[in-house]
């Protein structure tokens, strides 16, 4: 032991009733899960709350870093048209996305549960995909399935007369490429969590629903939703954050073009804090995404302890 | 409309009414239908890339039917998996990816240890604050991050920045907090008459958590560290903003950066390496697909 080593002079005895001392300490409980948690405060504190204030730091800095700014940061993102330009899309993207990932997750998860439980597995299967993909890598697909030039689906579409559509060219296009990516990657998961919900629901109250004579909607607003309700707010508030913090989607697809038009928080600050070296403008600009991500966050918890304490 | 006629016979599927079994055959019809919608929705991308990665350059600037193969050729596969290049981003994410499962599984199932089993002061407050943790998204960190290891760099001469090794350091802040909150919930499920009995029999915390919490948990661990390896290797925006030479780059960026050049995009090329990308974690998928689900609905569920 350590403490034998360091004190070689001391009697025996006494070093013995030393280590047993300490060995007593180190075996107690409170001590033994101070150390076995050890690790995981370190990490924590120097590499997430720790930058998380060194962010709040850095955005009172002048570009060269040298000068105490104070708020001039934010003074000069205000007056910027493409900072609004980023909120506006930020939350059209989050909000759009993650509305459309929730009901074609809860749709679909209606379906899978509708089919017999055999073939259930192998559709769950295949209809998770999707989100097992790297995001980057599918991306890379869906790039190459809107490519100006050899779009497939332009192809496809001109057999019904339609575009060719510039999927990543035009504005409003690109928003829409940018979340159909986003919902086509992000609605797995909805479904999956919402499949495990909708099996969580007793067979019985659907028994005694149609006693009641409930129709076919009635039995999803007053039964289904009602048991699902905590299940939905906790993955529809998640899914909220992820989305609003995308960042592999957007810079692959569109990079934030045309003309900005398709940046997001996350995207533009890597544009302006790495690639234009601006580290105290890109971190206020990321420093954006708290507010929101807090609010989210702080519901989240209150959902998920709930269930704690119900269970 | 459609989905009406769908769901109108599912709640009332114990009843045995000749024209209820009717209805519910066409309900099952509507389901499949509109499944193989969604499937083919699900599956277009990946598929796509397949039928692309099989085409010659040649035959993809021709501009022929894009859906269909018509000159089958591995030439991209055996390009790409000769190229020095392609092979030290895939050696690259791999040992990243392996050595920082391991990082995290080292760190994360003695901290879940310690917070499901042993009370101690904060330990309820340490918990909340790891699922805190896990909501907070990397595109928040990056920039302050990047330029922490700077100043670090400038301040000890530790080169951190353009090194793979820089991601050992940091994916573990975006799979620490998930793997410790999942593992959290597994421990808490086993009954305490488990340790109880092993405490009694002498057994100390250590080995309470090897020879106890560990094997009866192991679908978590499974779970958890499925979770951190498919995290490590999609991992995106890291690795784009410390990494930036050539033999320092892993999979997802280096495909990107070294296979676009400029305005020329070898297509072929491209979603071959996207590809062989995508392989691992579908891989894994395939074989352990119980388990990958059961981590997926164990974050927002909690045990």
């Amino acid at each position: 032991m350590v403490d034998v080593a360091l004190q070689p002079n001391r009697s025996a005895a006494q070093a013995a009733r030393k280590r047993s001392s300490l060995h007593r300490m180190l075996k107690r409980k409170s001590t033994v899960a101070f150390l076995m948690t050890l690790p995981l405060i370190l990490l924590i504190a120097t590499l997430v709350i720790y930058p998380a204030f060194y962010a709040l730091h850095l955005a009172t800095l002048n570009k060269s870093m040298e000068r105490f700014v104070g708020l001039s940061n934010f003074e000069f993102l205000f007056r910027r048209e493409t900072f609004w330009l980023v909120v506006k899309q930020s939350c059209i993207f989050a909000i759009t996305a993650v509305i459309f990932k929730a009901l074609l997750g809860f749709i679909i998860a209606h379906f899978v549960h509708n089919i017999p439980a055999k073939g259930q597995r192998k559709w769950r299967g295949m209809l998770l995909v999707p989100w097992v993909i790297p995001p980057a890598m599918s991306t890379l697909a869906w790039l190459w399935l809107f490519d100006p030039s050899y779009s497939a689906f332009n192809y496809t579409l001109s057999f019904f007369d339609i575009g060719p559509i510039p999927w990543t060219g035009d504005p409003m296009w690109a928003r829409f490429s940018v979340i159909l990516v986003n919902i086509w990657v992000g609605a797995p998961f909805f479904m999956i969590m919402y499949l495990a919900a909708l099996k969580s629901v007793p067979e019985q109250l659907y028994e005694a629903a149609a006693i009641d004579g409930a129709n076919w909607w009635q039995r999803i607003w007053y039964v289904t939703l009602p048991m699902m309700r905590n299940i939905i707010a906790i993955t529809t508030l998640f899914s909220l954050i992820v989305t609003f913090a995308n960042f592999d989607i957007v810079r692959i697809l569109t990079a934030g073009g045309p003309l900005d038009h398709t940046h997001i928080f996350a995207t533009w600050a890597f544009r302006i804090g790495i690639e234009g070296s601006d580290i105290p403008l890109g971190a206020s600009v990321s420093l954006f995404m708290v507010p929101i991500l807090a609010v989210a966050a702080i519901f989240i918890l209150r959902d998920v302890n709930k269930r704690g304490n119900e269970s | 409309m459609t989905t009406v006629t769908v769901d109108k016979a599912t709640p009332t599927r114990k009843v045995k009414y000749g024209s209820m079994s009717r209805d519910r055959t066409w309900a099952l019809r509507w389901s499949y239908f509109f499944l193989v919608i969604f499937a083919i929705f699900s599956l277009t991308p990946p598929i796509y890339m397949l039928i692309t990665s099989l085409k010659s350059s040649a035959e993809i600037s021709a501009a022929t039917n894009p859906w269909w193969v018509f000159h089958p050729t591995l030439e991209n596969y055996v390009g790409l998996l000769t190229s020095n290049q392609f092979l030290r981003f895939f050696w690259n994410s791999a040992i990243v990816s392996i050595f920082v499962v391991t990082i995290t599984m080292l760190i994360s199932v003695p901290a879940a240890f310690a917070l499901a089993r042993m009370r101690f002061w904060g330990s309820a407050v340490l918990a909340t604050g790891v699922f805190l943790t896990y909501l907070i998204p990397e595109t928040l960190l990056f920039i302050p991050l990047f330029k922490m290891f700077a100043v670090i760099g400038d301040w000890t001469g530790i080169q951190l920045i353009n090194r793979w090794y820089v991601l050992l350091i940091l994916y573990p802040t975006l799979t620490v907090p998930f793997c410790t909150w999942i593992m959290i919930g597994y421990f808490a499920s086993i009954p305490k008459e488990l340790d109880e009995a092993a405490i009694i029999d002498g057994a100390s915390w250590i080995q309470t958590l090897t020879r106890i919490f560990i094997p009866v948990a192991f679908p978590g661990i499974i779970a958890a560290t499925i979770f951190a390896f498919t995290v490590s290797w999609a991992q995106f925006l890291y690795p784009l903003v410390f990494t930036t030479s050539t033999d320092q780059l892993v999979m997802p960026v280096g495909i990107i950066t070294s296979l676009i050049k400029g305005d020329v995009f070898n297509w072929g090329q491209i979603m071959t390496g996207a590809l062989l990308g995508a392989a691992p974690p579908l891989i894994i998928y395939a074989f352990l697909m119980d388990y990958y689900i059961a981590g997926l609905t164990a974050g927002a569920t909690k045990g």
